[in-house]
């Protein structure tokens, strides 16, 4: 398998750089197709309940490299690829302006297929240093693509950003394998369980905790998440949602992976990662909901979801602490689950926002408005996306939050968990309050209400060719929201790797209480639309007049005096003004008859600037003291040469010299 | 059995919003309507036609029925004594507030499709304060929840029993904070007033200022659908189960009749809170049922 999908990659990575700019997104298209077909075939094969093994020769320096999936690489791989293909598709339609840089293209479509290549071998890949080569590879050409507007001084700082930071977390990552094989000999994956077995349990929750750091700066926990508002903005909209949607879920899928292969201190793991999921997600949302920009919004969102998915794990993992079945599988089906809901509705999410910065070539919500009237379809689909990362019924947000909601309060009534449980239903509580709050905010300002720059002509609806990746993931969304009973099942195989029994009555109460909730969630539906049939055919006989807006008596409105963004979430902004960081430019009104004044609110994550701008602010001042050493002339460069050879032969001299006095001395 | 909390619910919403209007009006000395005239207001605003705002879109027209849908979905799981809801299931609460939610949801991009700062204004404040209940609900909900070690509706009424002081003393709280929840989410005062006339200081009432005719009344109604739906649940708590029907239909008519009556008695002696101090407010219930987890902690001696 590993076989076929290297050859399936590098024949289209040739390809790709020989044809022509305006086939090479064509070539790509199919290469990502070809390769997602060839590891789904496998993936649905390992879901139904076999397992895939496979070892290759790689050579001296990896010695026997072990492919091996069971179902939590087979869901992993799944998700990857039906984001990868519909990411894809929408990216060749919204790159098709720049088809006059051959190089550029070049170089994104082939980094996207290596990227795919990577993601699909870090869920099959048992061996550690295999494992961090294709980590490796993707860090690299995620920043290939992030880079692609290259021109512009931000992409380039939130391109090196994501760098340094992806680094840091290969380097945990590195040191986590080395700890294993200085012990155990092995790069093999099966080396950390033999390992954590033998050296009992403090040891083994040190190295899970080297672990999950590494994997926590790729999935974006807080506090490791700084690197993600930056780098998805400045992406182009198709890879902005191939990172939220896909390549962090690799972070989540290491600390899964990590928690199979160390069966030891569950329960403590369990109520860390629910600890920093809670401060994730509440952070994240919290940070989401002040931002005008649509993509950073929806960057800091991810940090949210990535907290979601955590107290999804946290609860699982309390869940085979204790040995509590339900709490353990409601908790990692809920978290499994949310990882493929997240993919999809965040992708869609970055490819309308994407489509609305190519219609308007803004990403600031305060300078659009009234977008539905010219943009019907790309409004419905933003609005599903939102409904959905919202939580809210009948979508498939509501059904992963609902099953880790189950998990939490079975966990509670069980009444044998900590009371730090009850901290995490508040934070979902108010997650949900504050997804509702920013998505009605970003809905209602971008696409409600009059365009307020009134340049409302020249924006035109995306092609079909555009509309069709998103209303594939679109109908996935709706399809998992009103029939979650399947995919819970299609669940079973790796949600059941995390508890012992594996097929058992617990499962099967999960899956009744699945089709309980299906049932009222199409009742639901249809009771919405029986309501508006009804409503429809009162209003039918009745004469609809239309007018302005009632302004209160005003007559002169203008569509500036709308609620802006800011403006919507000012009351919030007010009340969680000690978290924050804000800076506001304010012009006061000094001459008699008023010139356009400029007034200008930033927020800014007070994490990020005491965690990573103050320290790097220091150590470049600390630095910067020795700038003068690199004054440009050759002539101190051979100088400081000598001076270095001068100093290496001193040293010892001084030494004996010092060894031969204390020696007098001690004599005397 | 399963359709009668159904039914009482929707034959005391006919009523809910009449008795507070007519409590008001005995304690300001007035005469005052009677005690159907909302349902009037409401059947006379359905039967008138509408007029829409041009900057409207199709949410405008779907939102009003999208809310009163998820209410009428939200109260299918509330459940009578002994008899479970028309549905149950565990963690049907989740269910429950997050249907009602997704009303909420359209109501505040309903305002905002006006284009009216106003609506802004409400839509803003909306979302801000059902933000801040949500907590105050969910934590309730858990501490029942390791009360009765049941987590659906059914499930934590019909276990609930009062045995001793520390109980009765959780009961109580459990009921203030209810309801106050449910005059935060119905926009009462003392965090919104529906009777005041200036749009700068309304909630909930500059949020529906474009909406006419049908889809007035179906809000209107819906309100006080909703306002009936909290007084079941409150209901719920003094349902205590093995009574037969002929005790426990009374009990829940006395008890949605006491809750209107101090809705209307609230609303005849407070002033409604400076905007700013709304949070705080709300916050403070927060709090409150947090002390109720405690309470059931000790309670329950689960302190872990």
């Amino acid at each position: 398998m590993g076989f076929i999908i290297s050859i399936i990659t590098i024949f289209f990575l040739l390809a790709v750089s020989l044809v022509k700019s305006e086939h090479k997104a064509t070539l790509a298209v199919l290469g990502t197709i070809c390769s997602a077909a060839a590891s789904s075939w496998d993936a649905i094969w390992v879901l139904s309940g076999n397992i895939y093994e496979e070892a290759i020769n790689g050579g001296l320096v990896f010695g026997n490299i072990t492919l091996r999936s069971d179902g939590l690489s087979a869901w992993f791989i799944l998700l990857t690829n039906f984001t990868a293909i519909t990411a894809i598709l929408y990216g060749k339609q919204y790159l098709k302006h720049y088809q006059s840089s051959s190089a550029s293209l070049t170089l994104h479509f082939g980094s996207y297929l290596l990227n795919h290549f990577a993601l699909t071998g870090i869920y099959f890949i048992q061996n550690a240093l295999a494992f961090l080569c294709l980590w490796e590879i993707m860090a690299l050409s995620v920043f290939i693509m992030v880079i692609f507007e290259h021109g512009r001084m931000e992409t380039l700082k939130a391109g090196i950003n994501y760098l340094i930071q992806s680094h840091i977390s290969i380097i945990f990552l590195t040191l986590g394998f080395i700890w294993v094989y200085t012990s155990t000999g092995s790069f093999e994956f099966s080396a950390i369980r033999d390992y954590c077995f033998a050296a009992g349990k403090e040891p083994s929750l040190l190295l899970f905790l080297v672990f999950f750091i590494g994997f926590a700066i790729k999935a974006g926990f807080v506090p490791f998440h700084t690197w993600l508002p930056h780098a998805h903005p400045a992406a182009p909209s198709h890879v902005s949602g191939l990172m939220s949607g896909v390549i962090i879920k690799s972070g989540i899928y290491g600390i899964l992976r990590m928690l199979l292969l160390m069966p030891e201190n569950h329960l403590v793991i369990g109520y860390l990662i629910l600890l920093i999921s809670i401060v994730s997600s509440v952070y994240g949302v919290l940070l989401a909901t002040i931002q005008h920009n649509m993509k950073r919004l929806l960057a800091y969102h991810s940090i949210e979801n990535i907290g979601i998915i955590g107290i999804g794990i946290g609860v699982g993992a309390i869940g085979s602490g204790l040995h509590m079945p339900y709490l353990a599988l409601a908790g990692y089906t809920g978290a499994l689950l949310h990882s493929l809901n997240h993919s999809l509705f965040k992708s869609l999410l970055f490819f309308t926002s994407g489509t609305v910065y190519t219609a308007t070539h803004t990403l600031s919500i305060d300078r659009l408005g009234g977008l539905i009237r010219r943009m019907p379809h790309t409004s419905l689909l933003f609005l599903l996306a939102a409904l959905a990362i919202c939580g809210l019924p009948p979508f498939n947000g509501f059904i992963s939050e609902f099953l880790i909601y189950s998990g939490l309060f079975n966990a509670i009534g069980s009444g044998q968990t900590s009371s730090v449980v009850v901290l995490a239903v508040v934070a979902l509580a108010l997650t949900g309050g504050l997804a509702l709050m920013c998505f009605t905010k970003a809905f209602g300002i971008i696409f409600l209400g009059v365009n307020r720059t009134g340049k409302i002509t020249l924006i035109h609806e995306a092609g079909p060719a555009m509309l069709f990746p998103k209303y594939l993931t679109a109908s996935l969304i709706v399809a998992i929201g009103l029939l979650p009973q399947l995919f819970i099942g299609i669940l079973q195989n790796p949600a059941g790797l995390f508890t012992s029994t594996g097929v058992s009555p617990e499962y099967a109460s999960l899956v009744s209480l699945m089709q309980k909730v299906s049932l009222a969630l199409t009742g639901l539906v249809l009771l919405i639309l029986l309501l508006y049939l009804v409503r429809k055919t009162a209003m039918r006989r009745r004469d609809l007049v239309t007018g302005p807006t009632w302004g209160c008596g005003y007559k002169n409105s203008s569509p500036r005096l709308q609620y802006t963004a800011s403006s919507f979430v000012r009351p919030f902004a007010v009340l969680v003004k000690p978290w924050i960081t804000m800076s506001r430019t304010k012009a006061e009104i000094r001459t008699i008859i008023p010139q356009p004044l400029h007034d200008e609110t930033h927020f800014y994550d007070k994490l990020e600037n005491t965690l990573v701008d103050w320290p790097v602010r220091n150590l470049k001042g600390f630095l910067g003291k020795f700038k003068f050493l690199q004054n440009g002339s050759v002539q101190f460069y051979v100088l400081y040469g000598v001076v270095f050879i001068a100093i290496s032969i001193a040293i010892p001299l001084i030494i004996n010299v010092i060894q031969y006095l204390s020696h007098l001395i001690k004599q005397l | 059995m399963r359709v009668l909390s159904l039914v009482l619910i929707l034959l005391t919403s006919l009523f809910f919003t009449g008795i507070i209007i007519r409590t008001k009006s005995i304690l300001s000395g007035r005469k005052g309507p009677g005690i159907m005239q909302p349902m009037k207001d409401i059947l006379r605003s359905l039967r008138k036609s509408s007029v829409f705002s041009e900057t409207t879109s199709l949410i405008f027209q779907l939102a009003p029925t999208v809310y009163l849908a998820t209410i009428l979905m939200a109260i299918l799981f509330i459940p009578f004594g002994n008899d479970k809801g028309v549905i149950s299931f565990n963690g049907d609460f989740v269910f429950f507030a997050y249907v009602l939610a997704l009303g909420k949801f359209f109501m505040i991009i309903a305002a905002l499709d006006t284009g009216s700062s106003f609506e802004g204004m409400g839509a803003s404040r909306e979302a801000l304060y059902s933000m801040l209940v949500e907590p105050a609900f969910f934590i309730l909900m858990g501490s029942f929840a390791l009360l009765t070690g049941y987590t659906s509706f059914a499930g934590i009424f019909g276990a609930l029993h009062f045995g001793s002081y520390i109980s009765y003393g959780i009961g109580i709280l459990a009921s203030f904070v209810f309801i106050t929840i449910a005059l935060i989410e119905n926009s009462r005062l003392p965090v919104d007033d529906p009777k005041t006339h200036l749009e700068l200081t309304m909630v909930h009432e500059v949020m529906i200022l474009d909406n006419s005719g049908f889809d007035l009344g179906l809000i209107l109604y819906a309100t006080n659908l909703k306002f009936a739906m909290y007084g079941a649940i409150i209901a719920n708590f003094f349902l205590t189960p093995g009574y037969e029907w002929y005790y426990s239909i009374p009990i829940f008519t006395a008890v949605q009749l006491v809750f209107a009556v101090i809705v209307g008695t609230i609303e005849s002696f407070s002033a409604r809170f400076r905007m700013n101090h709304n949070p705080q407010f709300i916050l403070m219930f927060t709090s409150i049922s947090l002390l109720i987890f405690l309470g059931v902690l000790l309670m329950t001696g689960k302190i872990i």
